[in-house]
């Protein structure tokens, strides 16, 4: 029986599906079978970010339908090894997706994979509750700023309250914190909120914190997830966060401040 | 612009009910002022309301006025009267004293100390709490009440985490949060005025008693984020520490 991580957010635009992309790449390099999967229909992004939008023929929705099988909507991925991808459909809407043609999805990929990665549109309507229903673990992507934390904690009242967890009595959903686009500067400035005042809101154990890096938008633009370069702090602390979602206890870093060096505050740099 | 001197509210008060299942003027008057006497400080200017909801018999107007002469003459207030609405005098209409509804079934009936002696079963006097539910049991939340959600609970509700901005908890009774109140709270929202809301770090968007609230603005000017009760104190919410 596979693990279903759910990655979402209630807002849009906090690194859900980078998040998605690295968590699950990183699932794969740690030697578990693992498949990706774009719950955003309509508006599909996953497969830019990995890098194989040009290889989609058949998409999540096709395999529901029945038009085609898991198999042929299955995109293997070409860098790392145990990692798949079901693209969503662009050209179709939320209401495509059916609970019983997702169960069936699921269910089948759960047969013969470790981790099943949902990554959830934005939003609280259909398609972030068809995303998270299934869920076992919820990973809860938030920015440091209010409206981000703020919808964050009404997605974990939906994931208490909707998930087939909550409704059929079973132990609920493992709720994760990631804390992405962490700006420790702006912190210190008090423009945004610290790593503290966000964990005290939400009240969950928090996974990562992933700092504001331009590496993340080059990688995005590249189709390459930004965990396979070990160059940038995001990369790093997304292999960090992955390794605690598999048990490991690693120190968060990137917390702080870099300091200046010496010549840097010579020239007032 | 005009000015406005006055303000109509709605309000629940506590007042007794005077219950007559049989009407014997003379033995009837004689075992309520022995009840009276009992414990005068307690009847003393006290309102009460007459109930004729379970009276077996009909009375006419003439015996009704010296009934409510009797109990003027006690000491007594009578503020209004009830009838059941199958058994209406014909006079109805002309009694002095104002007709409230049947009391709701939901209403709560206290025996009261004085109806310890059972020797006249013909009266019964009884305090009436009206629109408000005493003993009920309480309820206790161990998670987080997340932005969206909205809690409630018959009796005293009590969290042992925090309520967040955008939730929602109402009770009854009081309500008890044992970490950080972000969100709304109303206690008794049936009308219980002794209600109160407790709170370890006070940061709510709105906090109401009875249908009495505050919002943030009020809140910030005093005990912002700090450990906090919220009562009621003849209409005005008070903020204070324990």
């Amino acid at each position: 029986m596979a693990k279903i991580i759910v990655v979402t957010s209630g807002k849009g635009g906090v690194g859900k599906t980078t998040s998605s992309a690295a968590i699950g790449t990183g699932l794969a390099l740690n030697g578990h079978k693992t498949v990706i999967i774009d719950f955003d229909v309509g508006l599909r992004n996953l497969d830019l970010i990995m890098g194989c939008e040009r290889r989609v023929v058949y998409d999540f929705v096709n395999v529901i339908n029945g038009e085609a099988t898991l198999s042929q909507a299955l995109i293997k991925d070409k860098r790392t090894k145990n990692l798949s991808i079901l693209p969503a459909s662009q050209t179709r809407d939320k209401d495509a997706l059916s609970q019983e043609g997702v169960q069936q999805v699921l269910n089948e990929l759960s047969k013969t994979h470790d981790y099943i990665v949902c990554d959830s549109p934005a939003g609280i309507e259909k398609g972030a509750q068809m995303a998270l229903y299934f869920a076992d673990v919820a990973i809860v992507v938030t920015n440091p700023e209010v409206s981000s934390v703020r919808d964050s904690d009404r997605i974990l009242g939906i994931l208490q309250s909707k998930s087939r967890r909550a409704e059929q009595g079973m132990d609920p959903i493992e709720e994760h914190l990631l804390l992405t686009r962490y700006h420790p500067e702006r912190v210190e400035q008090g423009e945004m909120l610290g790593v503290a005042d966000v964990e005290e809101i939400l009240a969950i154990p928090l996974l990562g914190v992933i700092p504001e890096s331009e590496a993340v938008l080059k990688a995005s633009n590249q189709g390459t997830p930004v965990i396979l370069d070990a160059q940038s702090e995001a990369g790093l602390a997304y292999d960090d966060a992955v390794h605690r979602l598999l048990g490991e206890d690693r120190p968060l870093r990137f917390l702080d401040v870099p300091k200046k060096g010496f010549f840097k505050r010579l020239l007032g740099g | 612009m005009s000015e406005t001197n006055f303000q109509f509210k709605g309000s629940v008060v506590t007042t007794i009910l005077l219950q007559i299942s049989h009407f014997d003027e003379m033995t009837l008057i004689s075992a309520i002022e022995n009840k009276v006497d009992q414990a005068p400080h307690f009847f003393q200017m006290a309102p009460v309301i007459i109930d004729l909801t379970k009276l077996d018999q009909s009375i006419s107007l003439d015996e009704f006025n010296r009934l409510l002469l009797h109990l003027k003459n006690l000491g007594l207030s009578p503020i209004g009267w009830r009838c059941s609405d199958t058994n209406k005098p014909d006079w109805i209409g002309d009694a002095s004293l104002p007709i409230l509804p049947a009391s709701k079934t939901r209403a709560t009936t206290l025996e009261s100390r004085v109806n310890q002696d059972k020797s006249n079963q013909d009266v019964v006097i009884k305090t009436i709490v009206e629109e408000k539910r005493v003993a009920q049991s309480s309820k206790i939340i161990t998670k987080p009440i997340r932005s969206g959600q909205q809690v409630y609970a018959e009796g005293d509700l009590i969290i042992l985490s925090s309520v967040s901005p955008g939730a929602e908890v109402l009770a009854d009774g009081s309500i008890h949060v044992y970490g950080a109140l972000r969100g709304r709270a109303l206690a008794g929202v049936r009308g219980d005025i002794g209600a109160r809301i407790f709170c370890r770090s006070m940061e709510a968007e709105l906090v109401s008693i009875a249908g009495n609230f505050i919002l943030s603005d009020t809140l910030q000017s005093g005990l912002w984020k700090e450990s906090a009760q919220v009562l009621l104190n003849e209409e005005n919410i008070e903020v204070k520490t324990f």
